[in-house]
């Protein structure tokens, strides 16, 4: 595994950039880890959903009197129990947040939009009482026909989802509502100009399904309400901050009331930044004065939360000759789900942002329809513009007669692009990431029949935020790290290997968890990438107040300047002129005379982190196709990324392969199948094909090294990057292998094989 | 109906416990005897995150009924480590950074477990075709199949 380094800083670095082990570790491998589902109180009750048969119906009437009426029955929970929100859209992180559209997914009020949409919960005292109490529930619905496809949710005469649904964005203002919730618009330079200028121009329509995050662990939470109005929340979330801020939002309580605990996550992938159960759990506790647990079950999980975006994609290229691209225009169609708020905004701004482009237009449409509501997945809505923009820069390589990772190079944006979507780049790796790739044997070993190789680049912007940690040192000396993010690949061992550093103290010594929302100061989620980046900024902040205290702790107890006290190595020192009157004291040292200098120590790293740098990669493929069968399998995988600096190598791998095998997945088999009836026929992992082990290959993954600028290590979020190129790197490679350019995901066996019989017949 | 009244050694340890006919071996081993290492991912024998050995062979706790157990031998993940000691797997899943998030790691470990005592030295596409009933959505398996090699070369040099 190569790694091309340039050290990010001269700081002492002795932890960081090292594979220790991971301070969670042995929990993980002993079963001890306690993750959403396995938290319990005394007294709890089983909270389960009732959820819709239909894909689209008016709910005509809820009567829940026989279920309440139920022996074992606690509580019911319907629309009636939640206060409608007003419809008002509040960023958040890489997604907006709407209340009214948030209170209506947790429990449906005029209408259930999806098959599995929320209508009602119980809590009752066993399973089996809250399933009988479910069945007991009459709901009369008014069905109306579904619509699910992007492009018929879009036509005129569709089944409309919500009357008050104007499409923001066009001139004039509509004055009939229909499904298209928005249109967005990107621009530079002039595309027509543009246009004309180019010998070769590629012009190709795309089309995506929704795909699920995948975790392994379903949704899953423990509330428990108390007489004064105080709640707990234990919950498998990657933001217990943003829970609390949801529940007590919805139900109508104070922040400072609600305290909520993360669980240990079992997998989240954008999936996990939002509330489904949570609200419910709270409001049947508050209601039945007992502790309530609600576990999602897994087809509960695929029907009702996530999935990302399906799309439709136009995209048209144009360049000159000598393989400079002048013009590129992409059109883009995002599933929104049922209710508005598509990734379709950072699709428009990733499409073309690895190049360097003069003329750019990117358009783009966030479209209603009777599916669950769409959540963040791993560079939400990027992966699936730039699959349709990197199969056209392999197809313009082609005609151009030019290799794919040079026609990428020489368009490649580097430190000073202006991209599209507005900024200027600082130091980029998209160039080193290429140059990489094109440097391993992979790239040059020779292919079989019926086999074929492919190229694609991709970006993510990646971000910062609101960030809390805390950091103390205990009277022995070791030091107790608390941070607000859940930590879902690695975390508390990054954050434990920056705080070592900056403190001089062994890792062993530093023992990270991760606090409740009692504990620290608001935390924005885990998500964007930004954990490890915002994280150890906040450490760094605090280590470096806990390093000037200690200096003031020594010059008093000293008896010298302040300015003549320095700490380096992990131990405070007299300089200069003082050099000789004391001894250096380490940070252990200095830890058991605290009581006599001052009290405890410790630092509070209070951020609003900026300057997430932003992270490119490159992936390579190699795909054999079986003409009998049209599988494809993926005979080897290399992969280059930018990570800026890779506090921890191994997790930062680990981030590179797992989002390529995401993305594998995504490009090969994984698709939400809907009947005629809006039904989804595919909840269950036996349908719904993951790639399982042996569908990979090893994934050979290569950090490359651009320090971020603005981070003190020179780190990078690199966590969703890698799910952008490996759709287009193995359509590429299919190509490459059968000269059929597939534009359709996922190119799964029945898709390829019928390709391959029409090119037959065609030929015949 | 009454519960059934169950016997059955657990990690090495006899256990008691009532169940209902429906309840699986997965709910009784969670919800009544509070083991929790093996976890519920689909419950219908997909993922692998309840995966155990009864009398040394590999199951999905979760398709198997708590009253079937009666005088058979389950083991667990919870009863892999020796004392203080790690399994080799273990040790090697943690050196090789061969879990994310987690989850799906007690069942990874318990299905490599079973593998390893019945194949000392098998290839990387025999360690990807056992572990294929074992779903993982974070790592890509790189990490996992390195580990469980190494952790069979070190077992096999004892």
């Amino acid at each position: 595994m190569a790694t091309m380094l340039t050290t990010a800083t001269d700081l002492p670095q002795t932890y960081v950039g090292t594979r220790t082990v991971r301070p969670d570790g042995v929990d993980k491998v002993t079963g001890r880890a306690r993750f959403g589902a396995d938290f319990n109180l005394p007294g709890q009750l089983v909270g389960r959903v009732l959820r819709s048969p239909h894909a689209h119906a008016r709910i005509v009437s809820i009567d829940t009197s026989k279920a309440e009426k139920l022996p074992g029955v606690k509580a019911v929970v319907t629309r009636d129990d939640f206060a409608d929100q007003p419809s008002e859209f509040i960023p958040a992180g890489e997604m907006m947040i709407n209340y009214r559209d948030m209170v209506r997914n947790i429990l449906a009020r005029e209408k259930v939009l999806y098959e599995g949409h929320a209508v009602a919960a119980v809590a009752a005292t066993s399973v089996a009482i809250a399933k009988r109490a479910l069945k007991l529930i009459e709901v009369e619905y008014e069905v109306l026909p579904p619509v699910i496809d992007v492009m018929d949710a879009m036509k005129p005469g569709a089944p409309v989802l919500h009357e008050d649904l104007f499409t923001v964005g066009v001139e004039p203002k509509p004055d009939k509502p229909s499904n298209i919730a928005k249109r967005v618009e990107i621009a530079q330079g002039d595309i027509d100009a543009g246009f004309s200028k180019a010998d070769v121009i590629v012009e190709r329509e795309f089309k995506t399904q929704p795909v699920h995050q995948g975790y392994i662990e379903p949704h899953a939470t423990l509330a428990s309400v108390s007489e004064d109005g105080s709640a707990e929340v234990w919950c498998t979330t990657q933001g217990h901050f943003i829970v609390r801020a949801h529940c007590a939002r919805l139900l109508g309580m104070d922040i400072g009331k609600v305290r909520v605990t993360a669980s240990e996550i079992g997998g989240g992938f954008g999936g996990k930044t939002v509330v489904y159960l949570e609200p419910l759990a709270v409001a049947l506790s508050k209601k039945a004065k007992r502790p309530v647990k609600m576990v999602m079950s897994r087809e509960e999980v695929f029907k009702a939360s996530g999935p990302t975006s399906g799309a439709h994609v136009k995209v048209k290229m144009g360049a000159t000759k000598g393989g400079r691209f002048v013009a590129a225009y992409a059109e883009l169609r995002y599933q929104a789900g049922a209710f508005q708020g598509s990734p379709v905004q950072p699709g428009v701004m990733c499409a073309f942002a690895p190049y360097d482009i003069d003329n750019v237009k990117v358009i783009g449409y966030d479209v209603v329809s009777n599916r669950p509501k769409v959540a963040a997945y791993r560079a939400p809505g990027a992966p699936i513009s730039e699959f349709a923009v990197e199969s056209v820069v392999d197809e313009l390589a082609k005609k151009l007669d030019i290799d794919p990772v040079e026609l990428r190079l020489q368009n490649a944006a580097r430190e000073g692009t202006k991209a599209a979507y507005g900024p200027k780049f600082g130091p980029i790796g998209l160039i080193d990431t290429l140059h990489a790739v094109r440097k391993t044997d992979h790239y040059t070993t020779p292919l079989e029949d019926w086999q074929g190789r492919g190229v694609a680049s991709g970006f993510w912007f990646n971000i910062g935020g609101e960030t809390c940690v805390s950091l103390t040192v205990n009277e022995d000396g070791t030091v107790s790290l608390m941070a607000g993010t859940p930590d879902i690949g690695g975390l508390r061992a990054s954050l434990a290997m920056v705080a070592a550093d900056e403190l001089g103290v062994p890792y062993d010594k530093v023992r990270p968890i991760i606090g409740d929302t009692g504990s620290l100061g608001f935390n924005f989620l885990t998500g964007g990438s930004r954990s490890a980046f915002s994280g150890s900024m906040a450490v760094v902040e605090a280590a470096r107040q806990i390093k000037a205290d200690l200096c003031r702790r020594a010059a008093k107890l000293w008896e010298v300047p302040v300015d003549q006290i320095e700490f380096e190595g992990g131990s405070v020192r007299p300089v200069g002129d003082a050099a000789t009157k004391a001894k250096p004291m380490s940070v252990a040292d200095m830890a058991k005379v605290a009581g006599k200098t001052g009290g405890p120590i410790g630092g509070y790293g209070r951020i609003n982190a900026q300057g997430a740098g932003p992270s490119f990669g490159t992936h390579l493929v190699d795909v054999a196709v079986d003409p009998e069968t049209g599988r494809v399998t993926v005979l080897r995988y290399t992969m280059a990324q930018d990570a800026g600096r890779a506090v921890h190598p191994s997790y930062v791998e680990g981030q590179y392969q797992g989002g390529a095998a995401q993305g594998i997945g995504w490009a090969l088999n994984e698709e939400y199948i809907y009947g005629p009836d809006g039904k989804l026929q595919n909840a269950g992992f036996l349908d719904y094909r993951m790639p399982v082990a042996s569908d990979v290959p090893m994934i050979d993954a290569i950090i490359v090294e651009v320090p971020n600028p603005r981070h003190p290590y020179g780190v990078r979020g690199v966590g969703e990057t890698p799910i952008v190129p490996p759709m287009a790197a193995i359509a590429n490679a299919i190509e490459n292998a059968t000269g059929i350019r597939f534009t359709d995901l996922p190119m799964s066996p029945p898709k390829v094989l019928k390709a391959l019989k029409e090119r037959c017949r065609n030929k015949v | 109906m009454a519960k059934h009244h169950v016997a059955a050694q657990v990690n090495g340890d006899e256990v008691e416990f009532l169940c209902e006919t429906e309840e699986t071996l997965l709910d009784v081993l969670r919800d009544t005897l509070n083991l929790t290492g093996s976890k519920e991912g689909c419950s219908s024998g997909d993922c692998g995150a309840c995966s155990i050995t009864l009398d040394g062979r590999l199951v999905c706790s979760c398709l198997v009924l708590g009253c079937e157990v009666g005088g058979r031998r389950i083991e667990t993940i919870e009863g892999m480590a020796r004392g203080e000691t790690l399994h080799p797997l273990q040790q090697k899943f943690l050196e090789h950074a061969a879990l994310q998030c987690g989850i799906c790691t007690p069942g990874f470990l318990v299905a490599s477990k079973a593998l390893l005592e019945r194949d000392r030295d098998p290839t990387e596409t025999e360690i990807r075709y056992w572990l294929a009933g074992n779903l993982c959505r974070c790592t890509g398996y790189d990490k996992i199949i390195k580990a469980v090699m190494d952790a069979a070369a070190k077992m096999r040099r004892g």
